[in-house]
């Protein structure tokens, strides 16, 4: 007698703690791979998760094996055309097919390069480890929308708890009425028929017709009555569905300088900042648009790719990007429908004569507008005039007005503490 | 034979068929005179059939990176439809538990009750490899053990030293088996009672051996004793028993290692031998449920087309050849030993006059149960099965620029390739053979291995990595010297590595 278990419904996990391990052991690896996407993917799919390598001589458990070289008898299937006593020149490889023994990367198609995923909850993880983010934020970030239960009609199928009965007994009236039409009519005739011999009476065979056809209804109205009062088909359930919680719209402006001066890990640092504000905002808006404006004398609105990888020279003027984007502002973002958040980078350079200029357009055409305006200057010099001039604005928008020195990643996370606070 | 309704006709599984085809089954296994373990047939998702193949096919085990590594790639392999999971796992315990995969059709549910629950099932009951080195009823409650002893230990220890322990335990894991001495049959209840009994006997034992000290007279150069008196295959009991510097929860982990590593020595012996016989019998029992009238044409059709390419062997040229497919030999012979005792050619009735005309049941199952892999390959391929096979030795001596055929499906070539297929299944020549040796136990308590060259092998590159797992493990210098078949050392290793000429050299 053998027993037959279901266990479809048992913990499928069960290897989660295995794979944690598997993940701690590598987490140098799966560092090194998230911050190549980091720096690789657009901002916008950031936190989709993702794709780690680890070179199998690093991953492998070492045993006692045999190497090339000495002497071995293996023994092949599919012998067409030798005969004992051939030779034949070795394959390029060494092993060329080994009887089992050897491993699968030896025989050309394994793959040099053990390639696993890792999911957005993990990938985050490994991403804002570097940013000292507090575990709540962290999880705040991954749970973007929440949800809404709404009512939306009804159906047929459901739980007992969200039966409608109103629904359910106008149903089951209607398929009564619809499957006794047949019964029904055949008694109206009969009633009229009645009426007809009513006026022959007191006709004897007339009063034996009656008789018959009162009997055949009183078998029709029982059938009638034998409909069921309310069946399985008649009930109808609330239907109630999920639906996201509609929020305002929001832009997200990154502002860059990309003079000369800005080096490449500038613009990662810069990058990983812009990152996370695109994911704050994620949380707090269902639809968001970024726009990144780039200047060095002069501001250019252009796409992400370019925004972060094309170098160009030449002096900087900030007030031309601050300039283009309060007119983007105006021509495409209404304040009134969207929610505008401005995140600059730069390293602090600026045209001497810029820089009070700056201030002008910030304090009429921009801080007005916007949600949010966070300035971050990564740079291990001394500040220039621009941040002097920009301490004088956080002097007056304290409320919108954020500014920070980041000298390596660890740094960013303060500006947003600040963020946080604020809405929290 | 009589004709019956077939017990299903669709592709559709349910439980109530299941239990069907399995009394059908169980009937016809029992016709045949199958003796098995009761069964435990267990409904499974794919999710869960790769959360049991990372776990070695077991149903639970302790934690370790390792199981993790190999459930991502499972994973990974099987979502980007590279590979399909098996579709049985079958774990040789009383009862015996098969795990069926819910995505199947009812035909291949069948199939899997025939091969796993009837024909594994009684491999591991019958073979004498299985019945002298594994314990069918203790085994998970003993994995059940492991695996909270060694939760325990990361609790009490950390987990990084645990998982080092472990690292270096599987490093050495194919040595912690006894391979011609029975083992103690492992008793999870015993087995706890005498852990704090054991953790201090060795010990003490330990104290004894290590704080031996020489009296000054005794100290003879050419006299120093040897130990071990012998030398010692199985490294993981020596360093459970006697390394110096281990904890006594160090010990036991070296200690389950070493016996989940002996649980699975049969297994390792015996794959052409399980999996042929496995195959044997799935095929003979549908096709007796077929003639009964039982399973539909198209039941029988589905089920050849999945039977064909388990067992399809690709020739050596092809891109699928991935070495000999035991599934193939082994379902082979199996089905040519019956054609040998059934209907015998006068070559067969040369080559085995013992079973040639015999019984062909009778036969098979005493083949079953007294041979393992190299033996019964040694003992029972026949000339027919080889041409079939197209079967050819190739001598590969590095030394020489080119690689010689030595043998092949002919006259006189018969012997010599099933010689040579038998020798390719033999552990011992697999594994290299390396064996504890001495230790200098009045001086440096250095730990000395001899690797015992076998047809001028050398060791793979990564030994060095090994050796400083088992350097962790013993706490003091680790040498390890490759030994030609003369007793002449050819080559010496050292770990950590030494600076000196000797290692130049």
């Amino acid at each position: 007698m053998s027993y037959i278990i279901d266990r479809r419904l048992n913990a499928k996990k069960k290897s989660t703690v295995n794979r944690q391990r598997f993940l701690r052991r590598y987490k140098k690896h799966i560092k090194r791979a998230v911050e190549d996407a980091v720096n690789t993917r657009s901002i916008r799919d950031i936190d989709r998760g993702g794709e780690v390598s680890i070179p199998n001589k690093d991953i492998s458990e070492p045993a006692f094996h045999h190497g090339d070289g000495g002497i071995r008898q293996r023994v092949f299937p599919g012998n067409q055309e030798f005969v004992a006593g051939d030779e034949i020149k070795r394959p390029e490889g060494g092993g060329g097919g080994g009887s089992g023994q050897g491993q699968a990367s030896n025989q050309g198609e394994g793959e040099d390069e053990f390639t696993f995923q890792i999911n957005q909850e993990e990938f985050l993880d490994f991403m804002f480890e570097d940013l000292e983010l507090p575990n709540m934020i962290k999880k705040q970030l991954r749970d973007a929308t929440s949800f809404e239960v709404r009512r939306a009609g009804f159906t047929s199928v459901g739980s007992p708890d969200k039966l409608n009965v109103v629904r359910s007994l106008r149903a089951a009236n209607a398929r009564r009425i619809a499957l006794s039409g047949k019964e029904r009519r055949r008694i109206r005739e009969l009633k009229t028929e009645i009426k007809t011999l009513e006026g022959l009476l007191p006709n004897q065979e007339a009063v034996l017709q009656i008789a018959a056809l009162n009997e055949e209804i009183k078998t029709l109205n029982l059938r009638i009555k034998r409909m069921p009062f309310i069946d399985e088909f008649d009930l109808k359930y609330n239907n109630l569905i999920r639906t996201p919680v509609p929020s305002s719209k929001a832009v997200m402006f990154c502002v860059m300088d990309v003079s000369g001066s800005m080096t490449q890990t500038i613009k990662d640092t810069a990058k990983r900042f812009f990152i996370l504000l695109y994911l704050f905002l994620t949380r707090s808006y269902k639809k968001i648009e970024v726009v990144f404006v780039r200047h060095h004398t002069h501001a250019k609105e252009v796409d992400e790719d370019e925004f972060f990888y094309s170098r160009e020279t030449g002096g900087t003027i900030v007030s031309s990007a601050l300039n283009l984007s309060a007119d983007i502002i105006q021509e495409r973002y209404p304040p009134g429908d969207w929610n505008i958040y401005v995140a600059q980078a730069s390293d602090g350079d600026n045209w001497d004569g810029d820089s009070h200029l700056c201030r002008e357009v910030l304090e009429q055409r921009i801080l007005p507008l916007v949600q949010y305006f966070a300035y971050v200057e990564i740079t291990t010099g001394s500040h220039q005039n621009l941040w002097l001039e920009y301490e004088q604005i956080r002097e007056k928008f304290g409320e919108t007005f954020a500014m920070q020195t980041i000298v390596e990643a660890s740094d960013i996370y303060p500006v947003f503490r600040k963020l946080f606070e604020k809405k929290e | 034979m009589k004709q019956r309704e077939p017990i299903s006709t669709g592709s559709e599984w349910t439980f109530e068929l299941i239990q069907k085809y399995d009394q059908e089954i169980a009937r016809v296994a029992e016709h045949y005179g199958l003796d098995t373990y009761p069964n435990q047939i267990e409904v499974i998702t794919s999710e869960q059939m790769m959360d049991a193949y990372s776990s070695v096919g077991m149903p639970l085990n302790y934690n370790h990176w390792s199981f993790g590594k190999q459930f991502v790639s499972t994973e990974q392999q099987y979502k980007r439809g590279q590979m399909g999971l098996a579709y049985e796992i079958v774990i040789n315990s009383n009862p015996c538990i098969s795990y069926l995969m819910e995505e199947n059709t009812m035909t291949m549910q069948a199939l899997v009750i025939a091969h796993a629950c009837y024909g594994h099932n009684s491999f591991f009951k019958g073979n004498y490899l299985f019945k002298t080195w594994t314990d069918a009823s203790a085994i998970i409650d003993y994995l059940l053990f492991a695996k909270n002893y060694i939760a325990k230990c990361e609790e009490r220890h950390g987990v990084d030293a645990v998982e080092q322990m472990l690292d270096s335990c599987h490093a050495l894991m194919n040595y912690g088996v006894n391979r011609y001495l029975r083992p103690q049959p492992i008793t999870p209840e015993e087995e706890k009672n005498r852990l704090l009994e054991r953790e201090e006997y060795v010990q003490r034992h330990l104290n004894q051996l290590w704080n031996t000290i020489p009296r000054k007279d005794e100290v003879v150069q050419d006299k120093t004793p040897h130990f071990p008196k012998d030398p010692e295959e199985n490294l993981l009991y020596f360093i459970e028993k006697n390394a110096p510097l281990l904890e006594p929860w160090q010990r036991e982990i070296v200690r389950i290692v070493r016996k989940i590593s002996q649980y699975y020595y049969p297994q390792r012996q015996t794959q052409v031998m399980n999996e042929g016989w496995a195959c044997f019998w799935h095929y003979t029992i549908l096709n007796h449920l077929h003639d009964e009238g039982l399973v539909t044409d198209g039941f029988i059709m589905e089920f050849l087309h999945s039977h064909t390419s388990v067992i399809y062997q690709p020739p050596f040229d092809s891109p699928y050849f991935n070495g000999i497919n035991p599934y193939a030999l082994g379902f082979g012979m199996m089905q040519d030993i019956r054609r040998i005792c059934e209907n015998p050619t006068d070559e067969d009735r040369q080559w085995f006059p013992d079973i040639a005309g015999s019984d062909w049941n009778e036969t098979l199952q005493h083949a079953m149960r007294n041979y393992k892999d190299e033996s019964f390959i040694l003992q029972y391929l026949s000339p027919h099965m080889m041409r079939e096979l197209k079967l050819f030795t190739i001598t590969d001596n590095t030394a020489l620029s080119t690689m010689q055929v030595s043998a092949i499906h002919d006259e006189q070539g018969y012997q010599q390739v099933r010689e040579d297929l038998a020798a390719s299944y033999n552990i011992g020549n697999r594994e290299p053979n390396i064996q504890i040796y001495n230790v200098d136990i009045r001086g440096d308590r250095s730990l000395t291995l001899r690797h015992y060259i076998h047809n001028e092998q050398p060791l793979a590159a990564d030994t060095d990595e090994v050796l400083k797992h088992l350097h962790r493990l013993w706490g003091f210098d680790i040498h390890l010297e490759s030994v030609t078949p003369e007793g002449e050392v050819q080559h010496k290793l050292h770990c950590p590595v030494k600076m000196n000429v000797d290692a130049v050299a």
